[in-house]
């Protein structure tokens, strides 16, 4: 029962939130209804018991990302021109309305197996075997470890002054 | 009333589809990165409740979501890097004013 109030009052706010990021008028204020959205996705993974992948999501996103897209925003300060829409208003929501019909539709017509298995009480343990045990995913997290260095030295590259 | 993989399925849904409005909508470059953020949550969403309720003891739904955080992370970096190179050059993010590549 308090998994279902905690799903409830954490999606309200995540889409809720997502919807404060369309509408805000000031960039920055969408910027931190961003960091509220992806709080709330955080307590969404807590929900679907994936402990390790909420502290992530709060590490990653909300503590990094975030800080980053606001120090961004800090650093091309446009004041007078707000957060506006351009011209294709209709066309955009007709298809973001309709694809996320096709979606509902489809979720909602298709015999997912659930199974009856639990999910294990220790999450992390089962995950660090998978990304650094044999058969596991080792080639792609250092492949992700390169792609992190590769990003690094192409940031400070793009950004720095000439 | 319990919560199944549909609910899930469907808030990931909700979450993509205004992602994808405010990218197509959108004229502050950086609102429109925001909003590619929100359409990457939903879909690690939707990733970990098939992890969930599918294949509650293998996990690789969880582990494929830190690749997409991975990736995120590294989008946001560069991306926000290439915004700050634009704006030292042509003093806007406004996403119809920065034409460079148009011709």
């Amino acid at each position: 029962m308090g998994l279902v109030i905690a799903f409830w009052i954490l999606a309200a706010v995540a889409v809720l939130a997502a919807l404060g990021v369309l509408f805000q008028k000031n960039v920055f204020r969408a910027a931190l209804s961003l960091v509220l959205c992806l709080t709330a996705v955080a307590g969404i993974f807590i929900t679907l018991s994936a402990d390790f992948l909420a502290a992530a999501q709060i590490l990653i996103y909300v503590g990094a990302v975030s800080v980053l897209i606001i120090l961004t925003i800090m650093l091309t300060r446009d004041v007078s021109q707000g957060n506006p829409f351009n011209r294709n208003l209709i066309p955009a929501f007709a298809v973001s309305a309709a694809f996320l019909g096709l979606l509902t539709w489809a979720v909602l017509n298709t015999g997912w197996k659930i199974s009856p298995e639990a999910p294990p009480t220790a999450i992390t343990p089962g995950l660090a075997e998978k990304l650094f045990g044999g058969n596991g995913f080792i080639l792609p997290l250092e492949i992700a470890g390169i792609l992190l260095l590769a990003v690094v030295i192409g940031a400070i590259v793009i950004a720095r002054e000439k | 009333m319990s919560i199944g993989l549909e609910h899930y399925l469907i808030l990931a849904g909700v979450l993509f589809s205004i992602g994808l409005f405010g990218a197509f909508t959108k004229r502050n470059i950086i609102v429109i990165l925001i909003s590619i953020e929100l359409m990457l949550n939903g879909a690690n969403i939707a990733l970990v409740a098939f992890s969930r309720f599918i294949t509650p003891l293998a996990l690789t739904g969880q582990v494929f979501t830190i690749f997409s955080m991975v990736v995120a992370a590294a989008e946001v970096a560069v991306g926000l890097a290439i915004i700050i190179s634009v704006f030292r050059y042509r003093n806007t993010v406004d996403a119809s004013k920065i034409d460079l590549l148009k011709w």
